[in-house]
């Protein structure tokens, strides 16, 4: 079975979405999601560091595969998982000090989000070469952020109305992931 | 002496009801809930999803804590994903051994069991300041009530989304069963429904002691 790039692209951004499809990343989701200005510089870091896991992990898995080592896999993905994010954050600091302050505490805890090892364990698991792998992290990261971005506006939006006291906070947010989630399940299709 | 030994089991009651019921990692501090949604479709997936969690999570508690003083501070959260993923391959193993069937239900998520806030969370903030006894105890707690609260959605969504309860039909053959409830959106429905439930519980408890209090 081969699938295409551009069809394995779609189908993590849209019909699949990482967030509201396949329930990675739910944490960050859930916590960020409060204003649309943190929300989409989160979405964009996390893109990266799923691209730079993702680069890592095909390479390392070559050299695991060549070895025989698979038993170590979950181990070393998610020490390479660690150090880029400890990359990522270095350059930051390095090259914009002002993005790097705004992102604050959540940049470290992209090592724990569960889409970015999730990237890596299912492009092993499906045995995507490099061009698919990359185009399904791109895509996954893409669908992470767009999740993001819709469910912060909606949030900025509902502190404006009316929500009875009871529902509020977590709750309240889960209910509006069930309504996204099943918007998005009108994607179905969409990306074979 | 027998005060003393009855001091030390209301102590490890005490750190086992905290995971249990106060501090209830589903439904009170919200934590790992990629697994908690994913895999609920079905009763037999919840269960054997918490139990899997709760192995991780007592095993790399007591080597945590067993290894509190060795580990350099600087390191240390390094060192603790790095226990918690050689259980995790060891029940990764152990799964696909005993049912082939099972493993492909819960496919990714159980490699994902490393990425679980609750076991990061526990081994930081419980395991790495406390002897193995009472971090095991405190873990033991925190998985049964993670697998609580897996079970509490896995139930619900199997007999709204299929009718049935681990895999034992209910309804006979007639049942129109919501499909809705086993897809993505039915997971983040029933957990915001037990969240309100817990909520309104909780505003129940609160008015109810300010009328006692008023009252007196």
């Amino acid at each position: 079975m081969h699938e295409s790039a551009a069809n394995i692209f779609i189908n993590a951004l849209l019909a699949n979405n990482f967030v509201l499809a396949m329930f990675l990343g739910l944490c960050p989701f859930l916590g960020v999601s409060g204003k649309l200005e943190t929300a989409f510089p989160m979405g964009v870091a996390t893109t990266f560091v799923m691209l730079v896991a993702s680069l890592c992990a095909f390479g390392l898995n070559l050299l695991l595969t060549a070895f025989q080592l698979e038993f170590l896999r979950l181990i070393s993905y998610i020490v390479i998982i660690a150090s880029s994010v400890q990359l990522v954050e270095m350059v930051l600091k390095k090259y914009s000090p002002a993005l790097f302050r705004a992102l604050g505490i959540y940049l470290p805890l992209i090592t724990t989000n569960c889409a970015v090892l999730g990237v890596a364990l299912f492009q092993t698991a499906r045995e995507y070469d490099f061009v698919q792998s990359m185009a399904f992290s791109f895509g996954g990261g893409a669908g992470f952020t767009l999740a993001l971005v819709l469910m912060a506006s909606v949030r900025e939006r509902l502190q404006l109305s009316d929500v009875p006291s009871v529902a509020q906070g977590t709750a309240l947010s889960l209910m509006l992931a069930g309504i996204l989630s099943l918007a998005f399940m009108g994607f179905a299709g969409i990306g074979g | 002496m027998s005060q003393q030994a009855g001091k030390m089991s209301a102590r490890n009651w005490d750190e086992l009801m905290e995971g249990i019921w106060r501090q209830n990692p589903v439904f009170v501090m919200v934590l790992g809930m990629c697994p908690v949604l994913a895999v609920t479709v079905s009763g037999v997936n919840a269960l054997s999803m918490g139990l899997a969690t709760a192995f991780v999570l007592v095993c790399s508690c007591g080597l945590v804590s067993l290894l509190r003083k060795l580990i350099p501070k600087e390191v240390r959260i390094a060192t603790y994903i790095v226990i918690i993923a050689t259980f995790v391959t060891v029940v990764d193993y152990v799964i696909q051994a005993v049912s082939l069937a099972l493993y492909d239900a819960l496919g990714a998520f159980i490699q994902l069991i490393v990425v679980n806030c609750i076991i990061l969370g526990r081994a930081e903030a419980h395991a790495s300041k406390n002897p193995p006894m009472a971090a095991m105890t405190n873990a033991l707690g925190m998985g049964v009530g993670f697998t609580i609260g897996l079970l509490a959605l896995g139930t619900v969504r199997e007999i709204l989304g299929a009718g049935s309860l681990f895999g034992v039909s209910l309804f006979g053959a007639d049942f129109q069963p919501w499909v809705i409830m086993v897809l993505p959106p039915g997971g983040f429905f029933v957990l915001g429904t037990w969240l309100l439930f817990f909520a309104a519980l909780e505003r129940r408890k609160q008015r109810k002691l300010a009328e006692a209090t008023q009252n007196a």
